[in-house]
Parts: C-alpha cells; sequence; structure tokens
C-alpha cells in the first residue's frame, strides 16, 4: 500500500508529527468520551439529589483548599468489602454537581463517600482539631484552626452563580438567598423556613460547632454530615446494564 | 571494547543511512508477532462478550450479560446465604438467651467484634476502653444500662441524635451559661461533687458544705441524693473515680457552667438487627456487661 510507504513524510517534520499525533489522541479520546454525553444511563435519575446549600458549598471549597481529598476518596466501588464497610456503592448522579468531583485516588484515610450521619458533630469537631484524641492511631493532621476562622460568605452567591455556568441548577432565588440560607444553616434559632424550601426539608440546620458564629469548622462539619446522605435509596433499583 | 557488532549484510537496509550507521529491515521476531494478532483478536472478543460499544441509548451489553453491580450483588448474597442460618437464629430468639447457646454466643462475639472495629472503634477506640466524652466499654459502669437489654436498646436507637426518635434522650442544665447559678454557687458545687467522688479531694474544702445545699436542690433530681445517678436519665454516677469528661477541678466547671450533651448515632439504619445483636453481645461480653 503506497500510503503505508509515505511514513517518512510524517518522521522528518516534526510539525506534521505533531499533528498527526495530536489528531490520533483526539479520536481516541472522543470514542472514549463523547458517548457519555448521549447514553442515558451515563448519570441514571434518582430522588434525592440536589444542589448542595450555601453553607455545605463553603464546607466543600474548604475541603479542597486543605487538600482532605489528598488522603480521603469519596467513591465507594461495588465490591462486597467496599459496600460492607462504608454503605451503598457510590451512583454517578452522587457527584453530579461536584465541580471538580472529589472521587480522588488516594486512601491514606477511610472513603467519606457516606460519612454523613456516620458521627456525631462533637466527634467530627474532635477529631477535626485533634485526630489523635479520638483515634490514637491516626495519622491525619491537625485542623483546629478552623474552629477560629469565622467567615461571613461574602462571595457565596458569585461563587453559586459560577457554579451554575458549568451546570448546576441553581435557581435565581437561591442566588438572591445565598447569604442568608448560609447564615441561617447554621443558626437553628434562625428563620431557616426559606433554606427548606429551596433545598427540601431533609436539610440539616445546626450549630454544628456549637460555638458563636460561623465558622469554617461549621461549614466543612456541614458538608461532611450530608455527604452521601442526599439520595433515598428506599426508591433506588440499580439498573443491571451498568 | 566489546566484540564487533555481527552484520548480516543479507538483510537489506531500509535505505536509511545517517552517519555512516545504517538501519537494517529485519523482520519483527515471530512469537512477538503472533503475540500481537492474539491480542488484537482478543480485543475484538472482548468488545462483544463485554459491554463496549456506544449506541444511541446505550452502550452494547455485551453477549456475556456482565455488570459489575449484578457482580457485587451476587457476591453479597452468597454470603448472607452461607450466614444466614447464624444470622436468622441470632435476630429472632431472645436476647437475654444468646449467652446460654455457646456456639450461637461465640458466633456473635467475632461478627460483633468486626462490626465494632469498623462502626465504633473512631468513637469508643479500638480496644474500646473509650476516651474524653466517649464512654469506655470495658467496666462495669454504665450510663444506660449494661443488660443485654440496655446495650441493644442503646445501639439499635444511639443516644440523644435527631435521626431517630426513640433515641435516648436527657439533657443536663448549663447551670452557668443559662444563668441557673451564680458562679460561686457552681465553685461550690463542683467541690461537693469533688467531696464525694472517689479519689478526689475538693480544691477548697471551706465550701463544701454550702455545695452540699446547691446539689441536693439543683442536681439530686437526676444524679439521686447521693450522687450515684440515674440510668434512666443517662445521669452518670458522680461518686466513683471514673469520669466522661474529666474529674478535676476545671472539667468539673466546665461541666457544671455549659454542661455536656453525648450524642451517639443511631445503628438501625445502617446494621442489619443480626449485627446488632452481635456487637451488643461482643460489647456485653468486654467485661462490664450485667
Ligand atoms: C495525611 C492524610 C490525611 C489528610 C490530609 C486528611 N485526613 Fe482525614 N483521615 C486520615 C486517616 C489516616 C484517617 C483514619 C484515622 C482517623 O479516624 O483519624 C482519617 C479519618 C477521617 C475521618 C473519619 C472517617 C471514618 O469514617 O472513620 C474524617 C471524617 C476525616 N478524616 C475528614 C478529613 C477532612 C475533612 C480532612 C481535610 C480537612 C482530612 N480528613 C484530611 C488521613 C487524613
Ligand atoms: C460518633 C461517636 C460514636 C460512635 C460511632 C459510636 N458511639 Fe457509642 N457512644 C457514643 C457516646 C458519645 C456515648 C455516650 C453518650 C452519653 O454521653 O450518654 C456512647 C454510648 C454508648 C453506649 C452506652 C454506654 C453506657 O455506659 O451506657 C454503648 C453500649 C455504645 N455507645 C455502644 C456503641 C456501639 C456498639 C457502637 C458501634 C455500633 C457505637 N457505640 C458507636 C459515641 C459513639
Ligand atoms: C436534668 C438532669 C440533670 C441535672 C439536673 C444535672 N445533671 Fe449532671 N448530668 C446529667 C446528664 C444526663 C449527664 C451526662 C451528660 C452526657 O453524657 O453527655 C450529666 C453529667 C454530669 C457530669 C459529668 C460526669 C462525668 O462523668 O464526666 C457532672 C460532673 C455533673 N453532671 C454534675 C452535675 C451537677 C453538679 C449538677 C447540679 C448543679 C447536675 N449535674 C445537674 C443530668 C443532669
Amino acid at each position: 500500500m503506497a500510503i503505508l510507504d509515505k511514513h517518512a513524510i510524517l518522521e522528518k517534520n516534526v510539525t506534521l508529527l505533531a499533528i498527526f499525533a495530536f489528531l490520533v489522541v483526539t479520536i481516541g479520546g472522543i470514542v472514549q468520551i463523547a458517548p457519555l454525553f448521549w447514553l442515558e444511563n451515563t448519570i441514571e435519575d434518582v430522588e434525592g439529589m440536589r444542589p448542595y446549600t450555601p453553607l455545605e458549598l463553603a464546607g466543600r471549597d474548604i475541603y479542597i483548599r486543605e487538600g482532605c481529598y489528598v488522603c480521603h476518596s469519596q467513591m465507594i466501588r461495588p465490591m462486597r468489602d467496599e459496600v460492607e464497610r462504608y454503605g451503598h456503592y457510590s451512583l454517578a448522579a452522587e457527584s453530579q454537581y461536584d465541580h471538580p468531583f472529589q472521587w480522588g485516588s488516594k486512601r491514606t484515610g477511610p472513603d467519606l463517600a457516606r460519612v454523613g450521619g456516620r458521627y456525631s458533630d462533637e466527634w467530627h469537631i474532635d477529631h477535626l482539631r485533634d485526630p489523635q484524641s479520638v483515634v490514637p492511631e491516626s495519622v491525619m493532621p491537625k485542623y483546629g484552626f478552623l474552629e477560629n476562622r469565622l467567615i461571613e460568605g461574602e462571595y457565596i452567591g458569585e461563587l453559586m452563580a459560577t457554579h451554575r455556568m458549568v451546570g448546576v441548577p441553581y435557581t435565581d432565588d437561591m442566588i438572591e438567598n445565598a447569604r442568608a440560607d448560609f447564615a441561617a444553616q447554621a443558626d437553628p434559632d434562625s428563620d431557616y423556613d426559606g433554606l427548606l424550601e429551596r433545598y427540601g426539608d431533609k436539610v440539616q440546620v445546626r450549630n454544628f460547632d456549637r460555638q458563636p458564629g460561623i465558622t469554617e469548622a461549621d461549614a466543612l462539619v456541614a458538608y461532611l454530615q450530608m455527604l452521601g446522605t442526599l439520595v433515598d435509596f428506599s426508591t433506588f433499583t440499580p439498573d443491571a446494564s451498568r | 571494547m566489546a566484540k564487533q557488532p555481527h552484520k548480516k549484510q543479507d538483510v537489506e537496509t531500509t535505505g536509511h543511512e545517517w552517519d555512516g550507521i545504517q538501519e537494517f529491515n529485519n523482520p519483527l521476531p515471530r512469537w512477538w508477532l503472533w503475540v500481537f494478532y492474539a491480542c488484537i483478536a482478543w480485543g475484538v472478543w472482548y468488545s462483544v462478550a463485554y459491554p463496549a460499544w456506544p449506541g444511541l441509548k446505550s452502550a452494547t451489553a455485551g453477549y456475556l450479560g456482565f455488570s459489575t453491580r449484578a457482580q457485587v450483588a451476587e457476591n453479597i448474597a452468597e454470603f448472607e446465604e452461607k450466614l444466614a442460618p447464624m444470622n436468622d437464629k441470632l435476630a429472632s430468639v431472645e436476647l437475654a438467651s444468646i449467652a446460654d447457646d455457646s456456639e450461637l454466643r461465640g458466633y456473635a462475639v467475632s461478627a460483633g467484634a468486626a462490626v465494632f472495629k469498623t462502626w465504633c472503634a473512631q468513637c469508643h477506640g479500638s480496644g474500646a476502653a473509650g476516651a474524653k466524652g466517649y464512654p469506655n466499654l470495658l467496666d462495669d459502669d454504665w450510663l444506660w444500662g449494661g443488660t443485654m437489654e440496655d446495650i441493644h436498646t442503646t445501639i439499635t436507637h444511639g443516644i440523644r441524635n435527631t435521626d431517630d426518635e426513640d433515641a435516648r434522650f436527657s439533657q443536663m442544665p448549663a447551670f452557668g451559661r443559662d444563668e441557673l447559678l451564680e458562679k460561686e454557687q457552681i465553685a461550690q458545687v463542683v467541690n461537693y461533687v469533688m467531696s464525694i467522688s472517689a479519689g478526689n479531694t475538693p480544691q477548697d474544702a471551706s465550701l463544701v458544705a454550702e455545695g452540699e445545699v446547691v446539689f441536693q436542690d439543683n442536681c439530686a433530681a437526676c444524679h439521686m441524693e447521693d450522687g450515684t445517678g440515674d440510668r434512666f436519665q443517662g445521669a452518670p454516677n458522680l461518686t466513683d473515680a471514673i469520669w466522661l469528661f474529666g474529674g478535676d477541678y476545671a472539667a468539673l466547671y466546665e461541666t457544671v457552667y455549659n454542661a455536656r450533651y453525648g450524642v451517639m448515632p443511631n445503628w438501625n439504619t445502617r446494621l442489619s438487627e443480626a449485627e446488632i445483636r452481635a456487637v451488643a453481645t461482643y460489647v456485653h461480653g468486654l467485661g462490664g456487661g450485667e
């Protein structure tokens, strides 16, 4: 075949080689990635998934800032040992509002995909302040400073608008009330009806760190206590084609 | 220097030559080629046998019908089936009678130890010795009771959580923060508590007498007149040397000023009845079971 004998042209011209190499990689990428956008079983429909509340979203940012994902995954794989240890395997739908997702790739500590409700707020605060006080064997670093940093959610509305740009269905109403909702979730004495109306009755409203004021620890614990609790598994039937 | 490279003059060159170095056109080793072809054939088979090619709505399922989800469900079912005879028995017998059946008890203790390591050790410690705020489960000092029945209820519904309506509940008032007592009175009652607890001596013995009055008026309803506590309300015994939150002056002052609110999650949504009974048997057998 004559065309196969022409490889010398590519081999001798570095720009052309780069262009063709790029084309080949592009085709490979498209074949793998593009179908995920139209196949119906990529992200199945589940009951209960909702965008994160402003406080949870702020907590998620702290989670990313502190690099918790370096030691913790958020992805329970469909294997018996993982399901027994952590709970139901993770669904794609559960990270559909994560930009970027927090699946992680390394487990120095346990998976956190379903840590919500597994421990008390007090335990999380004790554990973040000094992990070795509750788990003496732990190698997790101390994050006590989070309790002392007050946050106001100054740019939380903008953050939500940015998430909306990449596809999270935040409504105008949610974005307008972002700061009010942010403060309401950490204060059980506030008027948090609007928050529940916008994000659902299951939103946990508590003073997570038991201290006055909203701290980074409040936001982080609100996020951790929500993880893995959103999907209503009583209405979930696994799609066998996966 | 090394020996001369073997020159095969009978092999054609590709015509490439750089600085006198020629490129021979040797054929690929035959074994290598066959492995290469075999890989291609295997790849084609694999994409037909397993889910692979994207279509309009879903990808091809593959003729083997493999699915990770079906596989994990199968693995779990297989395991559950093996354990079913023991688990069914464990979940259905009278709680108190588990101890009488040595085979069942042995099974429950080892299954319970595994449950404990996975779900409980983070708070109660891997050896169940507890930490500040998280009770030691090895001793016979119980907040809520140490019979199988009591332990089973505690584990099933948890303590002071908001997820289970049947969770054990009680709340000590925050005497300082809510201004129920003056700071002086708190100092008095703390000294009194130190005077009645084993192995403790009051910081200021002159306050003990007044402290006793404060105690009888404000604390005896829950901790009882003699300070031995009330399991019905989860109010700890204050006369022993065992402290959940600390028995020195500063810790006691903090307890009375701000109160404590120990929370344990309910396990009925995460563990099966058999698992709860197994871990209850394990905890009961740690030394303090009644
Ligand atoms: C150096 C690695 C490391 C980093 C970084 C780290 N952790 Fe951990 N984490 C661990 C280890 C190891 C454990 C298990 C021992 C323990 O419970 O402390 C753990 C346990 C936990 C647990 C308890 C999980 C369970 O089910 O037992 C939570 C929650 C947690 N970490 C949250 C965080 C958060 C939030 C951050 C970021 C602020 C973080 N971790 C950062 C190593 C790490
Ligand atoms: C989030 C931390 C946490 C986890 C996880 C936890 N516990 Fe507890 N547990 C507590 C706390 C806190 C108390 C004491 C509550 C109080 O102050 O009354 C307690 C109390 C108990 C008691 C009552 C002790 C007594 O003296 O009456 C038992 C029994 C118990 N836990 C067993 C378990 C078992 C079994 C598990 C695992 C399935 C478990 N706990 C998991 C925090 C936890
Ligand atoms: C409404 C009932 C109630 C009253 C009244 C009450 N307590 Fe308590 N107390 C409790 C409970 C319940 C706990 C356990 C809290 C926990 O486990 O989180 C507790 C815990 C304590 C502890 C901690 C014990 C330990 O092991 O660390 C001390 C000390 C204490 N109380 C002292 C007092 C004193 C002094 C008063 C009176 C000024 C008082 N209590 C009044 C219910 C009560």
